[in-house]
């Protein structure tokens, strides 16, 4: 599949009258199944852009704006081609060993209540690939349409957007599963909208992504841009939270 | 309280009789000085420290943020031959940390051959995956490392803790000689002891020589958390003896991957930063979005090879308390040989056997947070109260992984001038091993912690412990004319003086 994306970002510096120096995560790698046509980031100032690495191995990209301003567009542009691989993630550039992604982290900290969630949604899986699609359909069935019922599991106050797959990446944890947090695009009838899943390593499979706010694996309408521990990990702007990224449209040309 | 027995530094055995042989000099110096006399000067010494304020905070004591640590005047010395074998010991251990961060944060092949448990690396919350695959200029991650020790004779030393993230305390070591020189000058005439105030010329040297590829002459930076840090004193004196400046993160700013210190003549490219702030605050993209003390970029700047920062982020899995039983192990690894410097014996809380033995020995061992420093969170068995014992048992059965256990050394003492005259008080020990391109080099000396209280064997500042000189002998005059370094030392001193 061709997917076609332009992401804008207005992103406004929180330390006003300083020089404005910020991380993005927002550059797609090249793997066995996503092949990046073309891609550019643009922003609308006087800045200097320099790409990198961060420790997870995501493509990242330094912005250096000298002269202070209220709000920075920032516009990711390309063309991405996907294949479908049923979730299965081969190719990926990969810094770190499985074993890594069992630890939690302060926004997906291991917690009875998910344990014992994660433990009854597995209660007739058997092995750790049907294990994982079990978490997935139940997070999916229980709480895709249900952010209360969410936040309650998380004890927080709200559950944002990306709470489903923190959901995903505690509760397969707790299973003593490897998983991860995915930020990225999904390909909508008319647009690409930013998107996030999770992964978990299975063994003998390697990464296998899994969406809960669809309740399956991604397909090829997934790009996938970043991972990490957690959201704030892969963010697509460093430091800042899923939700305050405005606007969240995209245009398919 | 008990009190156990132990290795006197001086005396030699606890029954000697008569001095070890090479410190007969310091004894008589001790028998022929007046008690009233060794107290004016080492409360000359302390008013010294408090005008230059050397003090510390101890935290927790609202009352007490302007503390001095106190000092004592007797110093510590250790023979040539002793201090020669010591440091066949720390370079060793210090080349192997050094291997061992730039294997776990790259190739990771100790994990590979099964030396360690993978876990107690991916589970540990000191290994940052945020810097995996970055690797410093010149591979040297533990540029600066003060090393623990306690001693229980003439030539055993256990390691007590392997700091090598942003070891402090540098500064009493130069001060206290400095105050010796002055205050003791008979000393250095009796003893030929190794210079240590070239410490601040030698750090420098290590700055520049880990400094980025291609960079000519280097521009280096100490960066501190500010004067509310209890080490800021250290902090600006060592910037201060190298002659370079001393900055917050607010002086600094990345721009294209390169790190610039703001000056009033505009900006200046830097190279090399020592910093004196935890990994948690040096990057709020990268680590902690919340710390204002941090520099955003820096690490970008960092993997992009554009800056060295000494000690690397990162590091604290090498000096990590769960890490340190492995140390024998990890050292033969990478040294192929056997650990010159030994481990004090250690019982995993973590492993169900060695929590029971724990729990059955709690009255004679030492026990201690994981995560904890600063001697806060510590059992000493052997002193400590029933109620005590019966908190630490308590706490223990509730999160046996947070605890590690050690049998009570009998750390050596050292002759101390205390309220009823001069006594035995026992002693640790912190030398300076720094590490640049060209290799790895101990400074001939180090920090002297003595617990001040009879037969206590805490010799943290924060819980009541304080230091002396420590004198490292040089071998035996070879010409009579060569003029030693602490006579240049003292010649200087004496020059000071008359300005």
């Amino acid at each position: 599949m061709r997917i076609a994306i332009e992401h804008q970002i207005v992103h406004r510096p929180t330390l006003r009258g300083k020089a404005v120096v910020q991380m993005l995560r927002l550059t797609p790698d090249n793997s066995d199944d996503q092949t990046v046509v073309h891609w550019r980031i643009d922003v609308d100032c006087d800045a200097r852009m320099r790409s990198g690495r961060d420790g997870f191995g995501n493509a990242v990209t330094m912005l250096y704006i000298e002269e202070p301003v209220e709000a920075v567009t920032i516009t990711a542009t390309g063309d991405v081609l996907t294949s479908d691989a049923h979730g299965i993630v081969r190719g990926s550039n990969e810094t770190l060993p499985p074993a890594l992604y069992l630890r939690g982290t302060a926004a997906t900290p291991a917690s009875e209540a998910v344990t014992a969630f994660a433990a009854e949604a597995v209660r007739h899986c058997d092995g750790p690939l049907a294990m994982l699609h079990g978490l997935n359909a139940a997070i999916h069935r229980r709480f895709a349409n249900d952010g209360k019922a969410a936040a309650e599991l998380l004890s927080v106050e709200e559950a944002g957007p990306c709470d489903l797959a923190h959901l995903f990446c505690t509760g397969a944890r707790s299973l003593g599963l490897p998983a991860r947090f995915v930020s990225g695009f999904v390909a909508g009838e008319h647009d690409a909208r930013p998107h996030c899943w999770a992964e978990a390593y299975v063994a003998e499979i390697g990464w296998v992504g899994f969406d809960p706010a669809i309740g399956l694996s991604p397909t090829d309408t997934h790009v996938r841009v970043a991972a990490a521990l957690d959201a704030a990990g892969a963010a697509p702007v460093a430091g800042e939270a899923w939700g305050d990224l405005v606007p969240l449209t995209g245009e398919t040309q | 309280m008990g009190t156990i027995a132990a290795f006197d530094e001086i005396m030699g055995g606890l029954d000697a009789a008569a001095p070890r042989p090479e410190l007969a000099a310091l004894q008589r110096w001790l028998d022929h000085t007046p008690d009233t006399e060794l107290r004016r000067r080492q409360q000359s010494a302390e008013a010294t420290f408090r005008q230059l304020g050397i003090t510390f905070a101890v935290y927790g004591e609202s009352d007490a943020a302007e503390r001095i640590i106190p000092f004592d005047i007797v110093p510590r010395v250790f023979l040539h031959d002793e201090w020669a074998r010591l440091s066949e010991g720390l370079v060793q251990r210090v080349e192997a940390i050094n291997a061992f961060l730039d294997d776990i944060y790259g190739e990771r092949k100790i994990l590979r051959d099964g030396i360690l448990p993978p876990d107690l690396i991916f589970g540990n919350p000191q290994f940052r995956p945020e810097i995996a695959g970055m690797r410093p200029p010149h591979g040297v991650w533990a540029h600066i490392c003060g090393i623990d020790l306690v001693r229980t004779g003439p030539d055993d030393f256990f390691v007590l803790e392997d700091n090598a993230r942003t070891p402090s305390g540098v500064s009493y070591m130069l001060e206290n000689r400095e105050a010796m020189l002055r205050l003791c000058p008979e000393l250095f005439r009796q003893f030929r002891v190794a210079a240590v105030d070239s410490y601040p010329d030698r750090l420098l040297a290590t700055m520049k020589s880990v400094a980025p590829h291609g960079v000519g002459e280097p521009t280096c930076v100490v960066l501190t958390p500010g004067h509310y840090n209890s080490a800021y004193y250290e902090h600006s004196f060592l910037a201060d003896s190298m002659g370079v400046e001393l900055v917050e993160a607010a002086d600094l700013v990345v721009d294209d991957d390169i790190v610039w210190m703001r000056t009033i003549a505009g900006r200046v490219k830097v190279d090399v930063i020592y910093r004196r702030v935890d990994d948690d605050f040096l990057d709020p993209l990268v680590f902690r979005p919340d710390s204002m003390l941090g520099v955003p970029g820096l690490i970008a700047a960092y993997a992009a090879g554009n800056v060295a920062i000494l000690n690397a982020p990162g590091n604290g899995i090498a000096d990590d308390k769960a890490i340190y039983s492995y140390m024998p192990d990890i050292v033969r690894y990478y040294s192929g040989a056997e650990p010159k410097l030994r481990n004090v014996d250690t019982w995993r809380c973590r492993e169900p056997e060695s929590l029971a033995y724990v729990l059955d020995h709690l009255s004679e061992l030492v026990v201690k947070l994981v995560d904890g420093s600063g001697g806060y969170g510590m059992l000493v068995g052997p002193t400590a109260t029933r109620a005590q014992i019966e908190h630490f048992r308590a706490a223990l059965i509730a999160e046996p992984h947070r605890y590690i256990a050690q049998p009570t050394l009998a750390l050596s003492t050292v002759p101390t001038l205390v309220e009823s005259g001069v006594a035995p008080r026992h002693v640790d020990f912190r030398p300076f091993v720094l590490t640049g391109r060209n290799g790895v080099e101990v400074t001939p000396g180090g920090l002297t912690r003595v617990a001040l209280r009879e037969g206590s064997l805490v010799v943290n500042s924060s819980q009541g412990g304080g230091t002396k000189d420590s004198f490292v002998l040089m071998p035996p005059e070879p010409d009579s004319w060569v003029q030693t370094q602490t006579q240049t030392q003292m010649s200087q001193i004496q020059m000071q003086g008359d300005r």
